[in-house]
């Protein structure tokens, strides 16, 4: 034993770089595969020298082709041999080399063989690399002995031709849904992993008929599932079932909910969690659903393993989101967890207890807070700044706090995308919180006196000349911002001069020293601030008569481009240096995106360390495009809302409709998607006849058809109505599909010349009110309310009659309007008797409007509502009160 | 492997499986999904997964870090990290399954003797370890005992020495086999010295027996 010591003391040198694999050259491995073109072979030595080949392919070495193909040809040699091990290194190789077609025949009938050997383990082995390499032709030679092996007894064949189907189903789904008789009988098989196996493979083979999976799922839940893997893949199909079946809350018990319920009490770890981050994601789910998963989630936190914690912490998280006060109850584990080792923990405990957090708890937690931003990286530090800038929008009153904090936090060093998050927070809770704009911009200031970000220097300058002005003193910031001037690089110093002609615009009693500093910035070695220093001199009017042109040089130094820079751009560069001067009024004006970019309420990002899900902006860039595209249209405006799709046929039907609703200031376009479903059948002319009877305000102005619809590609027809402008015109609407059907040889293509017209019966469909109203949330209702004043504020009451439960009246009302639900008031905590809900939107003719709603109940569930409208145009609150009174 | 994700929202799915030495340098990996489709993103992929894990103490418990919308499990021995990816909305305590499995696997292959050196002399169980445990991104076993069963099973009998060898290897190999020699050697004197023993003792039988065998 003492041996390999001394050993260790002569090598001292190497044993850092010491590998069998020292020195290892592509070149001579190749040339000692020739050993497996030996007669006599060596399997010992043809095991190292596959081992060599793998290894080179592991350290991301390629092969070309023709190495590739010449080592396969020599491995498919090594067949003969007997020898166990090497036989198991073959398998291996020839699943990397993945040979191409035509080199696959080769080993196909040595594969087959080994596929029906006595031995299970060249049997298991061999189904995976044959159905690894094999193409569709191959398949249907073996396909008997794959359903064979399905249902062996041997529980590692079995297994291997059911994750072998699974990967089949991708290419060959038609030759695996063949054999769903023997996966049904290995579902039942008493090896758990071949269970897990057979269930993923047989749900797949289903997984678009959904009764087969509920009915998979409902005799699964009853009987026995053995291994914990399997039981993760049941839940996930019961809640899949759940999800489609649609809650049926009415009626209070859910189905499968009993199944999750229990899983929480299995004995392995997984299942428990997956059960709980099931029921957790329920959609609707009621606070009495959760609290067992809580409980057990509570229960992961406190564990001596860190992946426990992660899970459970981080699935409270996602809960937080919609059910803060459900998470409550963690709170006191989950500040045991700001100290954890694992700085992701950590970073989610910390967010979740922001998000759950009540007004008296912030300062407590923002102690606890500091200590802990010194030592983790700037990527958590970016989620827990924007967690406490959602915090503070909650809690206004707060602000000093937060806004001491992070201030605090800006002095401390970081990178650019840890700074920029803090300038950005601050930024918007000085826009959104107007006590916090003094000791905000102050802050502001600070920091550009010691910033290395010229980006950040620059925002911060421009933000600081649009607001420091307006405030009681503006002439403090003076000082900091002609700093600028002199200590920092060109870009900043440009942008203080603009900063400075701002204050001069505005301030008149600071005018004549800005003046003189604005003189000196005469003499920068720079242009651009040359320039700039000499442009504001003039148009400010350095003589000090400003004036009449007052509002004009207001204009140029705060108005902005009424033209997309984009544009902007790509037209500057097309100009030609000519002695025509450059004219900005030949820049397009079309927008390309949404106006609603901008209202996008900033404080509503998820800070969660996941993905951020994409935004239904892109939908409706996409439509904007598709309609601004078709001339008969262009001529409606700018387009204001549009629906989601609605379906106008059963599920299944020959032929698939559905209509998306495009609202217009005086029009409205239905975009009705159709797809033919049937291969046998090419639809030409398509449009869609529209009843407008019971719908008085609503006349046709223009029809577009499709030409041709194609089995299986889906196509467009649309409609245009014209409607009172501004007026939400409601009405409804039925439905014919016209067109022109001609026969289609599926097998050859071809299509036949003639064609019988027919018509197809499609759904009514109704414009509502909803239409006309843009869900757009606000992030403090309180301010937005008190600064939108009472003047058009319409107050009336409604009784709504006897109704299930709150939760029910709040959510019919809330569809009725379709309007954005604001700061989590769409919840009705159990058993309360009243409740105020929250809403804002923007209406047609983009007029804000908020919605206060209380509601109460009294014993025979008899639901009274009392509505507050406020908006910036008095019609609207009466539309909105319209809407209720005829809804 | 090019339809991965089609199953994955249903299926416990695993996307990559490494092995990394304390320099962040492979000594195994797999990849079983798309979405690191060259050899450089997945270098760079080991690599900020590697700077990202190498502080954190994952030598008793299993770790867990995000990166890029991917979890990552892990676990450290001496020189070698072990880790297992998957997507974000994976059910973590598989994944550590499968971690723990891997894990516990080479350890018995390797008989406990866990490192970089002894992990590359026998990385033919290292591969067909990972070809045991997860197919195609499916999960196909998970308890050690069987895997290690699974491919001890099928090797050459241990410590077969490579063909190849570096000067140092061959003197270390030598030098094993001198002192295995040596042992035997004076295991073998004590076996002559034990007969000469008994020899003397019984010396009057052997005579006779020796005087007839002449004779024969």
């Amino acid at each position: 034993m003492a041996q390999p010591l001394a050993k260790k003391d002569d090598d001292r040198d190497d044993e850092a770089e010491y590998s069998p694999f020292i020195g290892i050259e592509k070149g001579s491995v190749l040339q000692e595969a020739r050993v497996f073109n030996d007669p006599q072979l060596d399997p010992r030595r043809c095991s190292q020298v596959i081992t060599k080949l793998l290894y080179l392919l592991n350290q991301g070495e390629s092969f070309t082709k023709v190495e590739a193909t010449e080592v396969f040809f020599s491995v498919t040699k090594l067949f003969q041999s007997k020898d166990l091990g090497l036989r198991r290194m073959v398998y291996l190789i020839i699943k990397e080399l993945s040979p191409s077609a035509d080199e696959v025949i080769i080993v196909t009938s040595s594969l087959m063989k080994d596929m029906n050997s006595k031995t299970d383990m060249y049997r298991a082995n061999a189904i995976r690399v044959l159905c690894r390499i094999t193409d569709g032709t191959l398949l249907t030679q073996i396909e008997r002995y794959l359903k064979q092996a399905i249902v062996d007894k041997n529980h590692v064949v079995a297994s291997a031709a059911l994750v072998s189907g699974v990967h089949l189903l991708q290419t060959n789904p038609e030759i695996v849904k063949r054999w769903s008789n023997e996966v049904q009988e290995s579902v039942q098989s008493r090896a758990g992993l071949v269970q897990f196996h057979a269930l993923a493979l047989l749900h797949q083979i289903r997984q678009n008929d959904r009764l087969a999976v509920s009915k998979l799922v409902t005799s699964l839940t009853r009987g026995t599932v053995r291994s914990p893997l399997a039981q993760c893949l049941l839940i996930r199909y019961t809640s899949q079932v759940i999800r489609e079946s649609g809650q049926n809350t009415q009626t209070g018990e859910r189905p499968f909910y009993n199944y999750l319920d229990s899983c929480l009490r299995h004995k392995a770890e997984m299942v428990i969690f997956e059960a709980a981050r099931a029921i957790t994601e329920l959609s609707g789910v009621t606070n009495q659903e959760l609290t067992p998963a809580i409980t057990v989630l509570q229960l992961f936190l406190n564990s001596s393993k860190p992946v426990l914690r992660f899970a459970a912490v981080r699935t409270l998280n996602k809960v937080a989101m919609t059910h803060p006060m459900a998470v409550t109850n963690c709170n006191i584990d989950m500040e045991s967890l700001i100290s954890d080792q694992n700085r992701s923990i950590a970073t989610l405990a910390i967010t979740t207890l922001l998000k759950t957090g009540n007004e008296s708890s912030v300062d407590r937690l923002m102690k606890q807070i500091t200590n802990f931003m010194s030592d983790i990286a700037d990527e958590f530090k970016i989620v827990v700044v924007e967690a406490i800038r959602s915090l503070c929008l909650k809690f206004p009153l707060k602000y000093r706090a937060l806004m001491n904090f992070l201030s605090s936090i800006l002095r401390e060093e970081g990178g650019f995308e840890y700074k920029k998050a803090i300038v950005d927070s601050i930024v918007i809770l000085i826009r959104d919180i107007p006590e916090a704009k003094e000791s905000g911009l102050f802050h502001l200031c600070e920091f550009i006196e010691d910033c290395e970000f010229t980006y950040l220097s620059t925002q911060i300058l421009h933000f600081l000349g649009n607001e420091g002005p307006k405030t009681s003193d503006p002439s403090k910031y003076i000082r900091y911002i002609y700093n600028r001037v002199i200590l920092e690089n060109a870009t900043v110093r440009a942008s203080a001069v603009s900063t400075l002609a701002k204050f001069g615009a505005l301030v008149d009693s600071l005018k004549p020293r800005i003046f003189v500093l604005l003189r000196r910035c005469l003499f920068d070695s720079d242009d651009e601030v040359r320039d700039r220093a000499t442009l504001y001199l003039n148009t400010i009017g350095g003589d000090g008569s400003v004036g009449e042109t007052d509002k004009d040089v207001k204009d140029f130094l705060f108005g902005s481009l009424d033209v997309p820079l984009a544009n902007l751009e790509t037209c500057l560069k097309n100009y030609e240096p000519s002695e025509e001067s450059f004219d900005i009024d030949s820049v397009p004006k079309e927008v390309k995106s949404q106006p609603l970019a901008e209202k996008k309420a900033p404080g509503k990002k998820p800070a969660a360390l996941g993905a951020l899900p994409t935004g239904p902006t892109s939908t409706i860039d996409a439509y904007e495009k598709l309609l601004s595209s078709i001339p008969e249209f262009s001529g409606f405006g700018q387009l204001f809302k549009s629906s989601v799709p609605m379906e106008l046929t059963e599920a299944e039907t020959e032929y698939s409709v559905n209509v998306v609703k495009h609202i217009y200031d005086g029009h409205v376009v239905f975009q009705f998607n159709c797809t033919n479903t049937i291969p046998e059948q090419l639809l030409e002319n398509v449009c869609v006849i529209m009843d407008a009877t019971e719908a008085e305000e609503f006349s046709e102005v223009a029809s577009k058809p499709l030409r041709s619809l194609p089995y299986d590609s889906p196509g467009q027809t649309f409609v245009a109505f014209e409607k009172p402008v501004g007026v939400p015109a409601v009405g409804k609407f039925s439905n014919m599909l016209k067109f022109i059907v001609k026969e289609v040889d599926p097998a050859t293509g071809e299509t036949d010349e003639d064609g019988v017209e027919d018509e197809y019966q499609l759904e009514d469909l109704e414009v509502l009110p909803a239409d006309y109203i843009l869900k757009v949330g606000v992030s403090n209702f309180r301010n937005a309310w008190e600064s939108m004043g009472p003047d058009n504020e319409r107050v009336d009451e409604y009784g709504l009659g006897a109704r299930e439960s709150l939760t029910e009246a709040v959510n019919a009302v809330i569809n009725i309007l379709g309007m954005q639900p604001c700061e989590g008031t769409e919840v009705v905590p159990n058993n309360s008797r009243s409740h105020t809900c929250l809403l804002a939107g923007v209406f047609i003719g983009n007029a804000k409007v908020l919605v206060r709603l209380s509601f109460g109940i009294d014993g025979p569930k008899q639901v009274a509502m009392k509505l507050a409208v406020r908006s910036e145009d008095e019609t609207v609150s009466d539309a909105i009160h319209e809407i209720i009174a005829s809804g | 492997m090019a339809n991965f994700g089609t199953y994955q929202e249903s299926c416990p799915s695993v996307k990559n499986i490494l092995l990394l030495d304390s320099e962040g340098k492979r000594v195994a990996v797999k990849y079983y999904s798309d979405d690191w489709p060259t050899i450089n993103a997945k270098f760079s992929f080991e690599k900020s997964v590697f700077t990202k894990t190498q502080k954190t103490n994952a030598r008793t418990e299993a770790e867990i870090a995000m990166l890029d919308s991917n979890i990552i499990v892990y676990k450290f021995i001496q020189d070698l990290h072990f880790f297992v990816t998957g997507g974000d909305d994976e059910n973590e305590l598989i994944l550590v399954t499968v971690l723990q499995g891997f894990f516990d696997a080479v350890a018995l292959l390797l008989r406990s003797n866990v490192d970089k050196r002894e992990a590359l002399e026998n990385l033919d169980l290292i591969l067909l370890c990972l070809d045991e445990i997860v197919d195609g991104g499916m999960i196909l076993e998970t308890d050690a005992n069987v895997i290690a069963g699974k491919v001890a099973s099928h090797t050459m009998d241990a410590g077969a020495p490579l063909s190849e060898q570096t000067i140092t290897q061959a003197l270390a190999t030598a030098r094993e086999h001198l002192a295995r020699s040596l042992l035997n050697f004076f295991l073998e004197d004590l076996l002559v010295a034990f007969i000469l023993l008994f020899s003397v003792m019984a010396q009057g039988t052997l005579v006779v027996s020796a005087g007839s065998i002449d004779e024969l």
